[in-house]
Formats: C-alpha cells, structure tokens, sequence
C-alpha cells in the first residue's frame, strides 16, 4: 500500500518546493558593485551634449541613477513611479539613458513625461558595462561618499520604491557627507 | 464588439466545461444513460465556443484593432499578415487560447474517434477533459484575459518580437501544444479507467492510438524549435538545455516510455499500475512545463511575461490535477492485478529496461533543471546548470537504451533466449560494426567516439531493417508482402529507424563542426574544412518592418562556385531589436552557415563567425521519420477493425474484451 502512495509523497515535495521558488526572484543576482565606489565617467547631457554629466557632480547628496532606453519596454511600466518620485522632489534622479538613438530618447521623454534631473547618453554602452549593467532597467542607489549602495534589476514598482529604495534614501542622506 | 463577443465565448464555454465535467461523471457513477449523454453536446458545445472565442482574437489581430491589449502589445500595422495570425499565440494569454482550443479539438476528436468506448468510459474520458479544461478557462477569464480592451488605443501597436517573425516559429507552438495537450486524452484514459476500477487490455488499446499521435505532434514540435533555435539564433547550436527546452523533451521522454509500455499492457496484460502510472507522469510533466515557463520560478531565454500571480494559479491548479490523479492512484493501483508471467530473457524485460532507462533519463534531466530552484529555495545561493551536466548524464544512458533497440524489437514475448538473439542478430551485428568502422575510419581524423556512436547508429538501423526483413523473408513475393506489413510494425520500425538517422546526426555534428569567427574586409577570404568564404561587402536593404544590412558570402571549393549566401542584420523598427539571420547553405552531407556580426573599421569590413556543420541535418531528418512513425502506428488497421468489431457488441461487453 505504501509505495502506491510514494508518487503522491514525491509530488507534494516538488509542490512544496515550486511554491517556495515562486517567492524567489531568480534574476535577482548579488551585484559584486554594492559597497564599492560607484565608477566614474563623463558622458554628454542628453538635452544639451555640449556639457557633460559625471557622477563627481553630485558629490555630497544621495542619488539614484536610472538605466534606461527608449526601445525598453519595462522601462515604460517604471516610468509613471519614477515621474511620481520626481514630483516629490525628494532624491536626485539621474537617467543613463543606455545604447540608444538621441531623438528616440528625446521624443520618449516628451511623449511619457521627464523625471530626470539631468540624463547622461551612453549610446555605445560602455560606460554601461563598466556599472555592470546586463538588462534595462536598473537603479543604482548612490551615496554622498560617492559608494553603491543598492541595486535594483527590473523595473522599479511602486512597493520597491516605498519599501526599499526611499527607506535607505531616508538613511543614507543623515549620513555625514 | 467582436473582442467583448470573444470574451462572452469564453464564458459560455466555461459554462458548458462545468456541465461537461459534472454531469456525464454522476452519470456514469449512478448509472443514468441520459446524463452521461450529456457529454457530447457539452463537449461539442465547448468546443464550437472555443473556436468562436479563438476566431474572435485572430480577426481582432487581422484588422489591427490596437483597442485590444494584447493585440497592441503583440502586433502592429507594418507586420506582415501571416505573422499576424500567428501572433495571436505569439505571448502569454494568446498561445493560453491556443492551448484551451486544442484541448477542446481533442476531446472532440476522442468523441467522433471512440464510438466503440462503452458509455461509461467515454462519459468519464469527456468528464476528466471537462476538469482540465475548466482549469485553463478559468486561468485566461481570471488572470490573462486576452480580450481586455487597451483604451484609449494607441495609434499603432508594439509588434511582434522579432525572434518570433519567421515562418518556423510560427508553427512551432501550435505543434508542441498539439502534443503537450494530447497527452491530456491517455490522461483523461487512465483516469477514466481507474475511477471504473477496470484498467484492462481493452483500457490499453484505447489509449495508444491518442498516445502515439500526441507523440507525433511533440516531437515535430520540438524538433521545430531545435531547428528554429539552428537558424535563427545564429549560435549554431540546435539544442541548449534551456530550462523551457527541457520543459517540452521531459514529456516526450515519459511519452516514449508509455507507447512502449502501453504495447505491454495491451499484448501481455502486465505492467498495468505502471502504465497508468506513465500516462499520469506525461500529462503532469505537460502542465509542469507550463508553471516553469510561465511563472518565473526559473530565467531561461524564452521569456514570456511572467506574473506571481499566474505562477500561483499554475501551480493550485497543478496540485489539484496531478495530487487528485495520484491519490486515486494510490487508492486504485493496490488492486490491480497483472495475470501475464515473463522470464528474464523476454520482450517484456526488454521493454522494461526501456522505461527504467528513459524514466532515470527524465528525472536526471528534470533534477538538473531543478535543480537551480532547489539550491536557491534551500537558501545556499545562486547557481545554474548547463550543458556539461546534461550531456554527461544523458549520453552514457541514452547509449544503453540505443544497445538495446535492436535486441528488444526481435525478442519474443515470454521467455527468450540469450543464445537465440545473438545468433538471430550476428549478421546486423557484424554490419554494424563494419559499415560503423568503415563510416568512421573515412571522417578525418578519426575520433573514437564517432566509430562508437556510428557503430549503435548502424546497429539500430540494421537491426530495424532485419527486423522487417524477417517479416517478409519466405513470403512468395516480398515486396508484395511489405505493403500488407500491418502499419503499427511499419510505425516502430521508422520510430526506431529515426532513432538511428538522428544519432549518426548528433555524433557527427558535435564531433566534426568547426567554426571561426573571422574579420574580413570586402574581397577577402578565409578557408576553412576545404571551402573558401569570400566576404563581398554589405549591402542595405528594407523589409516590411525592418531595417537590414545584408551580407554576400560566396561559397567556393576548389575553384567550383558551392553557394551564395545572404547572412543578414536586422533592425525591427519598433521594438528596436537587432536579430541576425543566419545564411545556410543545406545539404544533406554538411551545412554551411554563415551569420553577421558587427561592422568594425572604414574599410566596410566587418566581423562574420563561419560554420561547417557535418550531418547536422540528420538530426532533424531523424525526428520527421519517427514522427511519421508515430503517425503509422496511430492508423493502424487494427484500431479501425477494432471499433467496427465492438461496435456490433452490446455496450459493456466489449469493455471486457481481453
């Protein structure tokens, strides 16, 4: 009798299991940059590429760098958080604005609203690589020191920016400089 | 109008589902003929709304209403008609539509096909359908609804993914769904029959036909995709072990091993708790695949959105399937009784080793895709699992398998004789290993491991064809004698000669393919394996919704013009996707493959990776003729005499004919 009940023993294991992994976040990968200095580059200003933008500007304040492209579709779903966000004034919020054409990413930001405080154009993604970016969108959570502090891959979501991201802005900006 | 009446189809369709699966089940329990005549104009009805639902969502993809979600966010007015109609499963809740309707076809087709079926039988076959089909109703009306409206609608919509406009991937899907729900009617047998507590030879027979053509449907479409995969990845590679991959292969394996265990039940009446069993693994690996590629749980290169939300009602709806099914299990196998007797030396062992080796097969492979999930679930960190641990396992069990094909497909039911096999099979033997060697020793240079995968290619082949040899060896007219070989032989002897046919493709092709990745200005030339690509620049070209830079590739060997090829580079317009597009140069002998990389310098010259693929078509060539296999073996005489045999018996005697 008892080994016609092994399947089923077996099956309510691997259920077990699959529900567990339904909380996981599988992309969710450790990044190697988090407590390290946040690399540094000097990209021309998407609205104005005569001047440039590099993370030494905001020297002293907490900020959040946003990568993000115009041909990224999770990027539209974060967009209404991050022009919420920019309403608040309550963080910088620099764009990297990652592999993409000037006049889509000009026309996007017309078109779905423009949170950023300044955005940086890495159109060939290198300085992309060098922050370790490998999928749009991420934010990157800097302190006044200049060091990474978190990183998010995927869109951001309403509960992210509430539970995570503003907490630990709320913190790192009683930090001294 | 049109989306609102689709998605109204939807909820008359699930109506009927729950008169489906109530109704004719109470009726085949308490022995009420005209609720268990309820099944069919349910089932019909199911079905008409299914298609009315199904023809609803493709006209909305058709005439470009943009006010429909998921036609904004899977198509658009530049995208070519044909992909437009093939969009409507090209994500989440389109292909969710897809995979309702093929069920409720299947049930439609087990009611015009099982006119033989007792009332009883075919009252719970329906009925269990019913079950699974109110599972996936209730999955699209609750979670992915693909009628919701988009409004205001955008004036253009976001088109189809690249990677999915192209002719082979179009078909894909709708084959593998046709096998993966198949497997739903061996299911919808098994537990049919074990709610009658009747699992005999005639429960058996029943069940094969819908098994080998749901068979069929899998491995067309999974050889599809390994093929899409080939030329469209521009990787070279044509199969990867990716998690979704591995989702389609685990129920072909399980499928595999019920055919052959089915063969048992039907002939020798044993192996019956194992072939329910069997029918039961299949079906749950189906829908098991379906909460991997849909919920998240695991990253794999096919994405589709994935939602929580989805995951959990995956996975409720999943416990409830295979938990139920396999509490019945363990409630009904107990008194199953097999009456047949085997030695040791028989075609039942024979067949028996054949489904341990393909179950350790399945699991080794369902660890290894698990595996991540476990790792992480457990807390011990991020890892994942690729192709070294899959061919390392799946080599050295497969190759045992493939050993004993030959000696299986000849042994007698029973109790055979070591001694009489080796001497049956001696000249097969010796043919295999002489035409095995010989192939080998002429591929330079030779390579142990070709000769050991040519030798079993060759001993399956030979052995097949001796196998029907025998068949027809004495006969007056032989030739005249193949054509009245019963279609169920002719269909196991090209399954397992395509077993053949694509072993020789894999063993050649991952041991003789070369590759190079090489920068060539226009003009230049690289050599490689005895063919000489010359690069003559690029060209700019314009497809309907794509930009592209196209290549001229000219292939020579020895002076002789063998090919000209067009490797491409798209741009999609809309969703900003670059996509390569291989150029192939096919032959049965040996593929050339050529795919664009990136421009680099002034001088137009640009990076290009070179293939020379020995065979590899082989491996696709081998799943088409155990496919058609599959096909022969479903329509044997046999099942069609059957029907018209019972038919003339009162119902409920012909459920005990033996």
């Amino acid at each position: 009798m008892w080994r016609y009940l092994l399947p089923l023993g077996l099956f309510i294991g691997l259920v077990a299991l699959l529900a567990v992994g339904l909380g996981l976040n599988p992309r969710e990968v450790p990044s190697p940059f988090i407590g390290k200095p946040a690399p540094q580059f000097t990209l021309p200003r998407l609205h104005r590429p005569e001047a440039t933008v590099s993370p030494a500007d905001f020297r002293g304040q907490v900020w959040l760098l946003n990568v993000w492209a115009s041909w990224c579709a999770s990027c539209r779903v974060e967009h209404p958080v991050f022009n919420a966000l920019a309403r608040r004034q309550e963080v910088i919020l620099v764009g990297l604005n990652y592999k993409d054409q000037r006049n889509d990413a000009l026309q996007w930001l017309a078109e779905l609203g423009d949170p950023y405080t300044v955005t940086a154009m890495d159109a060939d993604g290198k300085v992309g690589i060098d922050w370790g970016v490998y999928g749009v969108p991420e934010t990157f959570v800097i302190d006044k020191r200049g060091i990474i502090r978190l990183k998010h891959t995927g869109p951001v979501t309403r509960e992210v920016l509430r539970d995570e991201i503003l907490p630990l802005v709320r913190e790192l900006k009683k930090e001294p400089a | 109008m049109i989306p609102e009446l689709g998605h109204f189809a939807l909820i008359l369709a699930l109506g009927l589902t729950l008169v489906q699966a109530t109704v004719p089940l109470l009726g085949s329990l308490f022995r009420r003929p005209a609720w268990m005549a309820v099944a069919r104009p349910a089932a019909f009805g199911q079905l008409l709304f299914m298609l009315l639902a199904f023809a609803a969502l493709t006209w909305s993809f058709v005439i470009n209403d943009f006010s429909v979600l998921y036609v904004a966010s899977n198509s658009n007015s530049a995208l070519p008609l044909i992909y437009r109609i093939s969009a409507v499963w090209g994500a989440h809740e389109g292909s969710l539509l897809l995979w309702g309707t093929m069920l409720s076809l299947w049930t439609g087709a087990v009611l015009i096909f099982s006119r033989s079926l007792t009332a009883e039988m075919l009252a719970r076959v329906v009925a269990v359908m019913g079950m699974v089909s109110i599972g996936f109703l209730l999955f699209m009306l609750l979670t992915s609804n693909p009628f919701e409206r988009l409004l205001p609608a955008p004036p253009d919509g976001r088109d189809l993914n690249p990677l999915l406009q192209d002719p082979g991937l179009a078909i894909h899907p709708p084959m593998l769904y046709m096998g993966y729900v198949g497997l739903a009617v061996p299911f919808a047998f098994a537990v049919a029959a074990m709610i009658g507590g009747r699992l005999d030879a005639a429960w058996a027979r029943w069940s094969r036909p819908w098994t080998s053509i749901a068979w069929m449907f899998l491995t067309l479409g999974i050889a599809l995709g390994s093929w899409w995969a080939y030329y469209e990845l521009g990787w070279g590679g044509w199969w990867f072990w990716d998690p979704v991959e591995n989702a389609s292969f685990l129920p072909w394996l399980v499928a595999t091993a019920l055919m052959h265990s089915l063969a048992v039940t039907e002939k020798r009446n044993v192996f019956k708790a194992w072939t329910v069993l069997l029918a039961i693994f299949a079906f749950s690996l189906s829908l098991l695949g379906t909460f991997l590629v849909r919920s998240g749980v695991l990253t794999s290169v096919h994405a589709f959105a994935t939602d929580p939300a989805r995951g959990v009602f995956i996975l409720i709806f999943l416990a409830i399937v295979v938990g139920s099914s396999l509490a019945l299990y363990a409630w009904r196998a107990p008194r199953i009784r097999s009456s047949g007797r085997f030695a040791l030396v028989s075609r039942e062992s024979a067949l028996l080793l054949n489904n341990v080796l393909l179950l350790v097969v399945t699991i080794s492979i369902l660890l290894g895709t698990l595996y991540p999930l476990i790792i992480d679930a457990l807390g011990l960190g991020k890892i994942s699992v690729g192709p070294p641990y899959f061919n390392s396992v799946f080599v050295p069990l497969t190759a045992p398998l493939a050993a004993l094909l030959g000696f299986g497909a000849l042994a007698r039911w029973k109790q055979d004789r070591f001694g009489r096999l080796f001497r049956l099979l001696r000249w097969p033997l010796a043919a295999a290993f002489v035409l095995g060697l010989g192939w080998a020793a002429l591929m330079a240079p030779f390579k142990v491991g070709a000769a050991f995968g040519l030798v079993l290619a060759l001993w399956v082949i030979a052995a097949s064809l001796y196998a029907l040899w025998l068949r027809v060896a004495g006969k007056a007219a032989p030739l005249a004698a193949l054509f009245r070989v019963p279609r169920g032989f002719w269909g196991m002897t090209l399954g397992h000669l395509g077993v053949g046919v694509f072993i020789v493709g894999i063993t050649l092709t991952s041991l003789y393919s070369t590759e190079k990745d090489v920068r060539l200005a226009p003009g230049q030339s690289h050599t490689m394996d005895g063919y000489t690509f010359t690069f003559e620049g690029v060209t700019h070209t314009e497809g309907p919704n794509y930009s592209a830079d196209q290549g001229l590739v000219v292939i020579t060997r020895d002076g002789r013009p063998i090919a000209t090829l067009h490797p491409q580079k798209r741009i999609y317009h809309v969703q900003r996707m670059p996509m390569t597009e291989a150029g192939i140069d096919a032959g049965l002998k040996r593929d050339l493959f050529v795919a664009l990389g990136e421009p680099l310098g002034q001088d137009g010259s640009w990076s290009l990776r070179l293939y020379v693929k020995p065979y590899v078509r082989w491996i696709w060539l081998g799943a088409l003729i155990m496919a058609f296999g599959g096909l022969l073996a479903a329509t044997d005489r046999r099942y069609r005499m059957a029907r018209r045999a019972e038919a003339k018996l009162p119902a409920g005697a012909a459920a005990g004919v033996a």
